[in-house]
This record gives C-alpha cells, sequence and structure tokens, in this order.
C-alpha cells in the first residue's frame, strides 16, 4: 500500500491524490461496502425520528448561537472549568499546541502518553511531534491502534481503518505485538488488542483526549466512543490533558440532549451512542487529579469573521457527509490529503491553511448536495465549496500563467459570447464547424484535443446538430409568416 | 396561456430536439410560446467554477431579459436550480436595488418544465405515448435543489405505453457536475461507472431526466461502452404521440 500524505502542504492535488484508490478494486469495495452499512443504518435511525427536521434545526440553531457568541462562551468555559479545577490553555497555531502539551508532559516528568481518539490532535501533528520529543504516544482507539502500529493514515474521522481489511489488521497485529500465530477471527484480534491495551491502561498515568464538546454552563468536557478504551482513559490516569478548537462550546449542559441525539444518529447509526463521558475540572479521589484544556485556534477565528465560511464550524464531526458522498464513495479519504476528509474536509481544510494549499479541494464536488441534505447542523457545504471557488479564482486569475490556461481563457471567451446574442449564434457555429474536424461518421466525437480530451477519455459526445434550436425557431417562424 | 422558453445554452447548441420537443409539447397543450432572441446562459458554469463576476453579469441579464415575461418554462433543472439558489447571493453581493427587485418578482414565475406542466397547467396528463421501457434519472438539482418529488413520475405514469424502470440509487449522483467532469476527469468517469452500472441493470431501452447535461455524460459513456441503450430528454418522451413518435423531433 502506498502510504497516503496527509500533510496539506505536501499532498498532491486531489485529481492526483484519488488515482491510486481509482486503481484499486479491494479499496473502492471496502469503502462502498462500508458507506452502504453506516448509511443504511443511519437512514433507518433517521426514519424513526418523526422529529428529526425539529431536531436538526434546533441542533443547527444551537451551533449558530454558539459561534456568534463564541467569545462570551468560551471566557464562561474557562471560568467554570478553573473553578472546578481544571486549567485552561489558549493556543493560537498547531505550533503553540504541541509545545503547551508537551510542556505539561514534561511537568509531568511523562514519557509516555495514552490517548483517547481525538481528531483535533491529528490536525496539529501531536503523535510525530511528541514522538520526536522522546515521549512514547498510544492510542487506544482500536482503529486508532490499528493505523498507529501499521503506520497508516486515517481515511475516515469516524471509522478511520475503514481501508484496511481484516487479513490487514492480522498482519499489522502479529508483527507488532509479536504474535505470529493470531488468527483473523474477530475474537482474536479484539483479544489481542485488548492484552496490549490492558498494560498501557494499567502502566500510563497520563492520558490526552479530544473533545466532541465543550459546556459552557458547566466548564465540562463531553467525549462520545463506541469501545469504552475512552471510559478507561478517564478513570486510571492522574493526569488528563483535553485538545480542543475553540468551536467545540456549546451553551448549556441542556444542549447536549440535542446535540448527541443527531451525533449518534448521523454518525454511527445508533439510537445512543455506547459510552458517552463527561466530566468537569477534578473531583478528589475520583479519577484524573491534574486536568488540563488545551483551547485551540489554528484558523477558526479567522474563519469565524467570514459570513459564509463560518458555517463550517458548526461541525460536529459525524461524517454524514462523507458517508453520503459519491466522491468520498469513489476516492476514500486519503485523497483529501488531509486528517479532514470528504466534504466537510474539502471545505474545512483550505480554510484551516488559507487556501495557498488545498486548493483543488473545494473543487473536488459535482456539487450534487447530498451532503447538506445530511448534515445534522445543515452546513451548507456546497454554498461553502462556491465560496472556495471564488476565492481560488479571484487569485489565480490575477496571476499571467494563468492567462493561458485553458480553462480560464475559456471561460474568459464564453464569458463575451453569452453577453451578445449574435456574439453567441456566431460562436455555436464556429464551433459547429470547428467540431467537424473531429466527428466521425456515425456523428459522434470520440476524441478531442487538449482540455477536451479530459471528456473524451471516457465518455463520447455527440456532434453538433446542423441546426441550433435558435435557428429552427427562427426559420419556424419565417415560414409561418 | 402565454410562457416564454428560455431555452439554455447547451440545449440551444447540443440539444435543439429538445426545444423542439418543449415547443411541441407546450403548444398542443394550447401554451403560447415566445423565445426571446436575445437569451444565451443562465451563469452557472461561470458560478459553479468560482467566476462570480461573469456569473453575475449572466444572471443581470437573464432578469433583465425576462423582466417582462408572463412565465419562464425552462427544460433544465440545474439551470433553474441556479437562478433559484445562486442568485440570490450574487444580486446581494454586486447587484443593486433594483435589480434585486426585478428578480423577486421575477422568480415566483421562473418554472422547470416539470413544475410548469404541473404547477402552472395542472395538466398530469399530457396526452403522450411512447411504447418502450424507461428508466429516470432524478437529476441532483432536480432532485435536491428544485424538490421535483414525484412530478417526473406522475408525468410519466401518465404516458401510454411507457413502461417504467425503477432505478437503484436514483439520488445519487451521475459525476457530471460541470467543469468536474473535466477538473476531476477520473474521479467523475469512476463516479459515472457506477451510475452507468445501476441504469444499464434496470434493462430499459431509454434513461430520460428533466436535464440533459446528466444525459449528456450517461450518455457519451453509452455511446463510447457501445451499451445498448440510449438517453432521452423527457420533453421528447411527453411530446411524442402515435401521430408524432419522439424520432420527429431528433
Amino acid at each position: 500500500m502506498t502510504h497516503a500524505v496527509l500533510d496539506p502542504t505536501l499532498a498532491p492535488p486531489f485529481p492526483e491524490g484519488a488515482l491510486p484508490v481509482l486503481r484499486n478494486p479491494q479499496l473502492r469495495k471496502n469503502v462502498a461496502h462500508a458507506m452502504d452499512v453506516i448509511q443504511a443504518k443511519r437512514a433507518k435511525l433517521v426514519a424513526e425520528k418523526t422529529d428529526w427536521p425539529e431536531l436538526r434545526s434546533a441542533a443547527s440553531a444551537i451551533r449558530a448561537h454558539a459561534l456568534e457568541n463564541l467569545g462570551y462562551y468560551l471566557e464562561q468555559f474557562e471560568a467554570r472549568c478553573t473553578a472546578a479545577g481544571g486549567q485552561v490553555h489558549w493556543a493560537a497555531d498547531a505550533t503553540e499546541a504541541r509545545e503547551i502539551i508537551l510542556g505539561l508532559l514534561r511537568q509531568e516528568n511523562a514519557t509516555e502518553v495514552i490517548k483517547i481518539k481525538t481528531m483535533t490532535s491529528a490536525e496539529i501533528q501531536l503523535n510525530p511531534f511528541l514522538q520526536a520529543a522522546g515521549v512514547g504516544v498510544f492510542e487506544t482507539d482500536l482503529a486508532e491502534i490499528i493505523l498507529q502500529l501499521g503506520d497508516e493514515e486515517p481515511s475516515h474521522i469516524v471509522v478511520p481503518a475503514l481501508h484496511i481489511n481484516r487479513g490487514q489488521v492480522r498482519e499489522i497485529f502479529a508483527r507488532q505485538m509479536g504474535l505470529k500465530d493470531l488468527s483473523d477471527a474477530p475474537h482474536a484480534l479484539t483479544d489481542a488488542a485488548r492484552t496490549y491495551l490492558r498494560q498501557k491502561f494499567l502502566t500510563v498515568p497520563t492520558a490526552i483526549s479530544g473533545a466532541n464538546f465543550l459546556i459552557a454552563e458547566t466548564g465540562g468536557v463531553a467525549v462520545v466512543e463506541s469501545e469504552g478504551n475512552g471510559r478507561m482513559c478517564l478513570t486510571l490516569p492522574r493526569t488528563m490533558i483535553t485538545v480542543a478548537g475553540i468551536e467545540k462550546v456549546l451553551p448549556r449542559y441542556e444542549d447536549l440532549e440535542v446535540m448527541l441525539q443527531v451525533l449518534a444518529r448521523s454518525a454511527t447509526g445508533e439510537r445512543m451512542n455506547p459510552y458517552t463521558s463527561l466530566w468537569t475540572g477534578v473531583t478528589p479521589g475520583d479519577g484524573p487529579q491534574r486536568f488540563h484544556v488545551v483551547l485551540l485556534d489554528n484558523g477558526r477565528s479567522r474563519m469565524l469573521k467570514r459570513p459564509v465560511e463560518r458555517q463550517t464550524l458548526k461541525c460536529i464531526r459525524c461524517a454524514a457527509c462523507m458517508n453520503s458522498c459519491p466522491v468520498y464513495r469513489q476516492t476514500g479519504g486519503h485523497a483529501y490529503g488531509s486528517v479532514y476528509p470528504g466534504p466537510i474536509g474539502a471545505i474545512l481544510t483550505p480554510q484551516l491553511m488559507q487556501l495557498q494549499h488545498a486548493k483543488s479541494l473545494p473543487y473536488a464536488s459535482s456539487l450534487c448536495g447530498a451532503c447538506y441534505e445530511v448534515c445534522p447542523v445543515k452546513i451548507n457545504i456546497p454554498e461553502v465549496l462556491l465560496e472556495l471557488r471564488a476565492q481560488v479564482t479571484d487569485n489565480e486569475r490575477r496571476q499571467t500563467v494563468r492567462f493561458l490556461d485553458p480553462l480560464y481563457l475559456g471561460l474568459r471567451v464564453a464569458n463575451l459570447v453569452f453577453s451578445r446574442a449574435w456574439l453567441f449564434h456566431l460562436a455555436q457555429r464556429v464551433a459547429r464547424i470547428g467540431l467537424r474536424l473531429f466527428t466521425q461518421k456515425d456523428g459522434w466525437i470520440h476524441s478531442l484535443p487538449f482540455i477536451g480530451a479530459k471528456w473524451t477519455q471516457t465518455r463520447d459526445l455527440r456532434g453538433l446538430p446542423r441546426q441550433t434550436f435558435r435557428e429552427w425557431w427562427t426559420a419556424r417562424a419565417k415560414e409561418a409568416k | 396561456m402565454r410562457t416564454s422558453l428560455f431555452i439554455t445554452c447547451y440545449n440551444d447548441t447540443l440539444f435543439p430536439e429538445t426545444g423542439r420537443a418543449v415547443v411541441a409539447l407546450l403548444e398542443r397543450l394550447g401554451v403560447e410560446l415566445d423565445f426571446h432572441s436575445k437569451q444565451t446562459c443562465c451563469g452557472q458554469m461561470h458560478a459553479n467554477t468560482g467566476f462570480r463576476g461573469e456569473a453575475f453579469s449572466q444572471a443581470k441579464r437573464f432578469v433583465q431579459l425576462y423582466r417582462d415575461a408572463e412565465t419562464v418554462v425552462i427544460p433544465s433543472s440545474s439551470c433553474v436550480a441556479m437562478i433559484r439558489d445562486q442568485y440570490p447571493g450574487l444580486f446581494e453581493e454586486m447587484g443593486n436595488a433594483s435589480i434585486r427587485e426585478d428578480y423577486k418578482a421575477l422568480l415566483p414565475r421562473v418554472y422547470e418544465l416539470s413544475e410548469f406542466l404541473l404547477d402552472r397547467l395542472g395538466i398530469e396528463d399530457v396526452g403522450a405515448y411512447f411504447p418502450h421501457r424507461v428508466t429516470y434519472h432524478a437529476s441532483c438539482h432536480g432532485l435536491r435543489a428544485l424538490q421535483l418529488g414525484d412530478r417526473p413520475y406522475r408525468l410519466l405514469a401518465k404516458v401510454r405505453g411507457l413502461d417504467l424502470a425503477p432505478l437503484a440509487n436514483v439520488d445519487r449522483c451521475c459525476g457530471f457536475g460541470g467543469t468536474f467532469s473535466i477538473k476531476n476527469a477520473e474521479v467523475s468517469s469512476a463516479m459515472l461507472a457506477a451510475k452507468l452500472q445501476d441504469v444499464v441493470s434496470t434493462a430499459a431501452e431509454y434513461c430520460t431526466a428533466l436535464d440533459n447535461s446528466c444525459l449528456m455524460h450517461l450518455g457519451g459513456a453509452m455511446h463510447r461502452q457501445y451499451a445498448g441503450m440510449k438517453t432521452i430528454h423527457m420533453a421528447q418522451i411527453l411530446a411524442s404521440t402515435e401521430d408524432l413518435p419522439a424520432e420527429a423531433f431528433a
């Protein structure tokens, strides 16, 4: 398997990144199958909820309200969390967040750390940084263990190892855990993971988590998971460090009533996720006795200022958009060159990276709208994609190298042509004559040069008819007279 | 009743038979048609590729041309979706009060073809005869942006002789997406291959839709692969009768 690059500054453009997957039938089958299973479960559980549209509206309104008053709620969160015995740290970017976390680990004299699955730590590329600093990092979410031991990259935000099949898991575990007789039976693989994990849980006193939600009212943190390994990280260690994007805040405790319902149904097609953990500061004699929250900006305040793009921050990371996406279905996650794949990644990554990297991502969509339809917090992803495309175009069209770029040239000419009917009519006739060169005896075009080859590499194009509609209409009107 | 036909730039150039069918169909139903000779494009191609200034000038042009029309009928769901979903943002950003008012007044009079037949004319049985097995591709813009719902199925159900074959994964995109099919040609082709598999397995003779852009994509692949199946815009099905079969418009 080729190693995926999930650093947007290094990853190839999307069309190129997609190629290895498009040529891998097994991988495409795995992805399509996983998407079918999750989508069917989601559809069933959404259908049974008669108030789904209202729930969705409520979830969207809660998230929008939190973002509109983000400063207020973040300060409230900090005050309440601190009052409950936690410590809040503010990180402007990924570098700061990594340094803060490493500093905290040094304070603890920690040489090892266990982790609850967190996308935010992947965003700031925390694991390689800590390892380079001499800290042993151990993921505890089963899929994350598979990725970590197999030196693989996540291809989905909820089921990150969906591109790896059971046989490959067996191979990874056998190699990395020294179990050469391991079978690929699910219970054998689970047993191996359990044995590996238990030892970490019992010996590593420091843990890192993300947060599904931060609750301003209580200063608490909520994490949802399916395996209970996160719960172990929340009970055994002495110290817990939570890293969370600043947008994760919810105003009130009772907002969870809405958010947890839409999250579980949208993400895994469950009525309630198996483990929901809530913790607030520290409680003497129960759980970690030192608790830190690192609040990460990393481009989010900039996004917040822009009215269209702001909605991206409503995201609760359920992945329903990628599960429903016909593009993701074909390419899987690695093509997006970011830890955030799929439609949400296509809008989030370019914004976190300020567009100069990842500028192919806003175009990695046919704008079919399936993502918007399923989004539990009503992020109009196509609208944001279009906004980002306009920004890419506005930047690129000023560059002289783009002057002769066939797409830019074509669209500039098209605009001129569409601005005058006579010019349009003339262009139609010119195209008709020009395309005759490429039209076969059967009246179809099988091969076009230049940019047209992108079309004819897999599809034919019917040659232009002898008469346009407007010519027919004019002729008919003349005849009638 | 009068209506103005906005044929759309690509139907005009590539699919005039769809326009001829719309004319035959609507005139048969007693509708008087105008064709504004100055019409060109709705601006979708530019808007979807990020050329917002250009999209705005075409949007403005459209509204100014049709400001006084009683109604406008458009046989392309994606162009109608452009007018409904993207014009407001363009006019908000670049337009003035007068264009915004004209647009607001015009919008309720702009119809996609199936909307025009059912919502404006109130006709479900257009008197068509098309003795073929047909499957319906619900293009994304018709399905999600316009929320056409059961309109196309109601129209097809009343076509005499037509055998409607249900299409699996009817809500899944064919992979066209305008310039997406060029910029991401390989991914677009993979989506097309998956869609074609569903379409061909219906064993229908024709795949129909209310949008020739999806049909150009699907039809281009069918032709390339000798798939033994053709695409046809729904206007051509609805226009055909015993006396004037679909071939008459081709």
